[in-house]
């Protein structure tokens, strides 16, 4: 089912949440919204599901004007970042809720129940309260929960943002797995770019209320199309009007017409890559990444003095961003 | 959408005709029975002298119980050991037990033929029918207020900031006042004004041990409970009004005072 | 803290470490426990000791009598009616309450908060006083129902009112209203989001509030005892009944009856502390 969003604004008291924000979301796609805090992800996410109502503007599902229609006609299904697990029930009652208020029949609802069991990976576990499940395990009953009535769109409010590390790279790789088996259009919200790069199709640049950019990883982090979305996705370093990225930078131990005098103030090694930290003639700092290699080649090391040019720069237009 | 109306409108409805409508009473009848009889009433001896007698047993009964609400607190909150389930239980006892159980239990144990009677009438020392009972009384049934607006607290604060004072050297009497007692000082003071308010109140249990003489043993309460059986209504309503008027400025303590949010 | 370094290589000093404050934690414990102990004896505990032990004065048999006697019977019988009928109004009209003052949004909404603590604050002889003057004799509303069991209904519905809401509105605030977001994308109604989220969640808030009013109405006296008119099979109520047989001497059935009310207590105060167990059981793994 796609998903129209219209010249959506929101207002909280004084707080402008959304302004004038459209985009368009394909049936079978994995979108993900992606900005800093207070960006208005997250209250465009619950508008669409229709947990809450924009000031103006319109939402459209599959083409049909969903604006004034309640969260329980929608379709949608949601999953929070804070599981909102429905403690005083099992496992299985939880997941098994939406069909049972549906009135499906008892064993119709049995046999979903189970099947998504086994999908997220919870067997065994049914019997159990969220009290006592862990919190990846928590996310996958809110998850199977989520899908059990068959919504044609599956939105998730930062889903991974309370789990810990190891947990939340697991759960992605599920994500991006159920959508390809699944095919039921995805939209997500997120504050990490490493994470809306690695698992969505379409990736939805917002800030301060307003959308910056809608491209694919790629396109995003080639074409970034002002100074904000450059600098959130990927790292930038800025030299004068332009911004470079830390590997478009090429460092040599001779001066020659176009480099910059720089000091090597920290190295980070990062396994393959090293991060080089530098500080220019001018006094700004940046950062330059460089394989094990070629830092190995130029002996870098703490204070030396070494000369950058930047190999790609990006300019932007003023009032771009 | 009207739902909403309807269910506010339930609320407040009941409220008005629960609480709101007898309490206006209290004004219109004082006006009715007339505010020169009622300051006549207010100013006899024997009610000045009744007033008296509820003060004197809230200067005792609420310092006293503020220290064992704080002391059995802290030991319910801070220390292990056995039984804590029972001393849970006579803390909360008063709250659930019926005040003329409480007066009637004292009665029998410093009466005549209790356990203690005997000995305190060899001493010379009258307990019933006197200021000694009705103290006991009178803490009796106010001694779980304290402690348990105190407990939540401190369970909540926990004891890290006790611990990080005893790393920086602070013995155990400075780490309580210094670190414990300020963490809990406003729990502290909502349950003062919460037990000063049933003292005030108290009636069963006073009622059967002290024998309710009048210009000796008869507070506040049970003076009007006197002058309403003598048909004395303006005295009645005076003192009621006197009353009442405490409770108010108690319920805006309580209010501003109120430790938990309980409205969004 | 001052501490010279020369004094790293000694042990540091007991101050700073709680295990080996161990003896003196224990002896604090000890001088805590001990002086609850002596005060909760002297106070609570012996008085009830006695009231229990005078019980049985007259043996069993006279226990027996006094508590089956047909003024008592219908004395326990009145309040135990009265007070079911007015927990269960308060746990009806008590989760309203609480769910408007939780919920819902007004004018005033802070003014009406606070005044549902007047019955704490107020002397309940006065409630009775007031309640008499609303619907006595000279009623301004035309009601005539002193001296009847309505009256008594009545009062006790002003005086248990701040029960049930106080247990209610904490639970209620901390529900996560996302559980009911959730139900709501899953389809539900908001009926069914009632029923099936909201009231399961609250219900442990709203029994220990109607446990905690069922307990003060059974042992009220100062707001019934002028309204009542204490009329014996009628309007006596348990507590004047018990109050009545002390002041004419009979401490020992005075004191039969009185254990009756303190078992129903005690049964309370069970039921409460099973009802919070009961309430946490999902939280604990």
């Amino acid at each position: 089912m796609s998903i129209q969003v219209r010249h959506v604004s929101k207002r909280f008291g004084n707080f402008q949440a959304l302004e004038d924000v459209s985009i368009d979301v394909d049936g079978g796609s994995l979108t993900a919204l992606l900005g800093p805090s207070g960006s208005g992800k997250s209250t465009l996410l619950r508008i669409i599901a229709g947990l809450e109502q924009p000031d103006a503007g319109e939402i459209l599902l599959a083409g049909e004007d969903a604006t004034d229609s309640p969260p329980q006609k929608r379709g949608v299904g949601f999953v929070f970042q804070h599981y909102a697990a429905f403690k005083h029930m099992t496992v299985r009652d939880n997941i098994a809720f939406g069909l049972k208020i549906r009135k499906r029949p008892a064993a119709e609802t049995k046999a979903r129940v189970e099947q998504l069991i086994e999908l997220v990976q919870l067997q065994g576990f049914g019997h159990r309260y969220p009290a006592q499940l862990s919190g990846g395990q928590r996310q996958r009953m809110a998850l199977a929960r989520a899908l059990a009535p068959e919504p044609k769109v599956l939105l998730l409010d930062e889903p991974f943002g309370a789990l810990d590390a190891r947990v939340r790279a697991e759960l992605r790789l599920w994500l991006r797995r159920l959508h390809e088996e699944t095919q039921t259009t995805t939209v997500f919200v997120t504050h990490d770019q490493e994470e809306a790069m690695e698992v969505a199709d379409t990736i939805v640049v917002m800030n301060k209320g307003r959308v910056e950019q809608v491209a694919g990883p790629r396109e995003l982090y080639d074409s970034p199309a002002n100074a904000f979305v450059m600098s959130f996705v990927g790292q930038a370093n800025r030299f004068g009007n332009a911004w470079v990225r830390p590997h478009d930078l090429e460092i040599v131990l001779e001066p020659n017409g176009s480099t910059r005098e720089a000091q090597v103030e920290r190295i980070v090694h990062l396994g393959f890559e090293v991060r080089a930290e530098l500080i220019r003639d001018d006094g700004e700092g940046f950062s330059v990444q460089l394989t094990r290699d070629q830092a190995e080649t130029l002996e870098l090391e703490r204070g030396q003095i070494v000369y950058a040019r930047p190999v790609k720069e990006t300019v932007f237009e003023p009032g771009s961003a | 959408m009207l739902k909403k109306y309807a269910v506010r409108f339930a609320a407040l409805g009941y409220l008005l005709v629960v609480l709101l409508g007898p309490l206006s009473m209290l004004f219109w009848r004082v006006y009715v029975e007339g505010a020169g009889k009622a300051w006549t009433a207010l100013t006899d001896p024997d009610t000045i002298h009744a007033f008296k007698v509820t003060l004197e047993l809230v200067a005792i009964a609420v310092p006293l119980n503020t220290l064992f609400g704080i002391v059995v607190a802290l030991a319910i909150v801070r220390r292990r050991f056995l039984g804590k389930g029972l001393l849970n239980a006579f803390v909360d006892l008063p709250l659930a037990l019926s005040p003329v159980v409480v007066g009637l239990s004292l009665y029998l144990l410093y009466g005549r033929t209790g356990w203690f009677g005997p000995w305190f009438s060899g001493h010379g020392i009258q307990v019933l029918f006197a200021l000694p009972s009705m103290v006991l009384a009178t803490i009796f049934v106010s001694v779980p207020f304290v402690a348990r607006e105190v407990v939540p607290t401190l369970r909540e604060i926990g004891d890290e900031q006790e611990q990080a004072a005893h790393t920086l050297g602070a013995s155990g009497w400075q780490t309580f006042w210094r670190i414990t007692l300020p963490s809990i000082r406003w729990a502290v003071i909502y349950g003062v004004i919460v037990t000063t308010a049933r003292c005030l109140g108290e009636y069963g249990a006073v009622a059967i041990v002290s024998g309710s003489i009048q210009g000796k043993t008869e507070t506040a309460t049970l003076r009007v409970q006197e002058e309403y059986e003598n048909l004395n209504l303006a005295g009645s309503y005076g003192i009621s009004l006197v009353l009442a008027a405490i409770a108010i400025i108690v319920l805006i303590l309580m209010t501003t005072l109120r430790p938990k949010e309980g409205v969004s | 803290m001052g501490q010279p370094l020369a004094s790293v290589a000694q042990p540091a000093p007991a101050v700073g470490r709680l295990v080996s404050n161990t003896t003196r934690e224990r002896a604090g414990t000890a001088l805590s426990l001990g002086f609850v102990t002596v005060f909760l004896s002297v106070i609570v505990a012996l008085p009830i000791a006695a009231l229990v032990w005078s019980s049985r004065n007259d043996g069993w048999s006279g226990f027996w009598t006094a508590v089956s006697a047909p003024e008592a019977v219908a004395a326990l019988k009145l309040t135990l009616a009265v007070a079911a009928l007015v927990a269960l109004t308060n746990a009806l009209a008590g989760t309203l309450i609480a769910w408007v003052l939780v919920r819902d949004e007004f004018r005033g909404k802070s003014l009406v908060n606070g005044i549902i603590d007047l019955p704490f604050a107020l002397p309940t002889i006065v409630a009775g006083l007031l309640v008499l003057a609303l619907y006595g004799p000279h009623s301004p509303v035309g009601v005539h129902a002193a001296f009847t069991r309505y009256a008594i209904y009545l009062v006790l519905l002003f005086v248990t009112l701040p029960f049930v809401v106080r247990t209610v509105q904490p639970v209620l605030y901390e529900l996560d209203t996302q559980m009911e977001e959730a139900a709501r994308s899953l389809g539900a109604r908001e009926l069914t989001i009632f029923t099936r989220i909201v009231f399961p969640s609250i219900l442990p808030g709203i029994l220990s509030g109607v446990a905690m009013a069922f307990a003060r109405a059974i042992g009220e006296i100062g707001a019934i005892v002028i309204l009542s008119g204490n009329l014996p099979y009628k309007t006596e109520v348990a507590s004047v009944y018990v109050f009545n047989l002390s002041q004419s001497g009979n401490g020992t059935a005075a004191a039969a009856v009185a254990v009756v009310l303190l078992a129903i207590s005690f049964a309370v105060l069970l039921a409460v502390g099973g009802i919070r167990r009961l309430a946490t059981r999902y939280e604990r793994a």
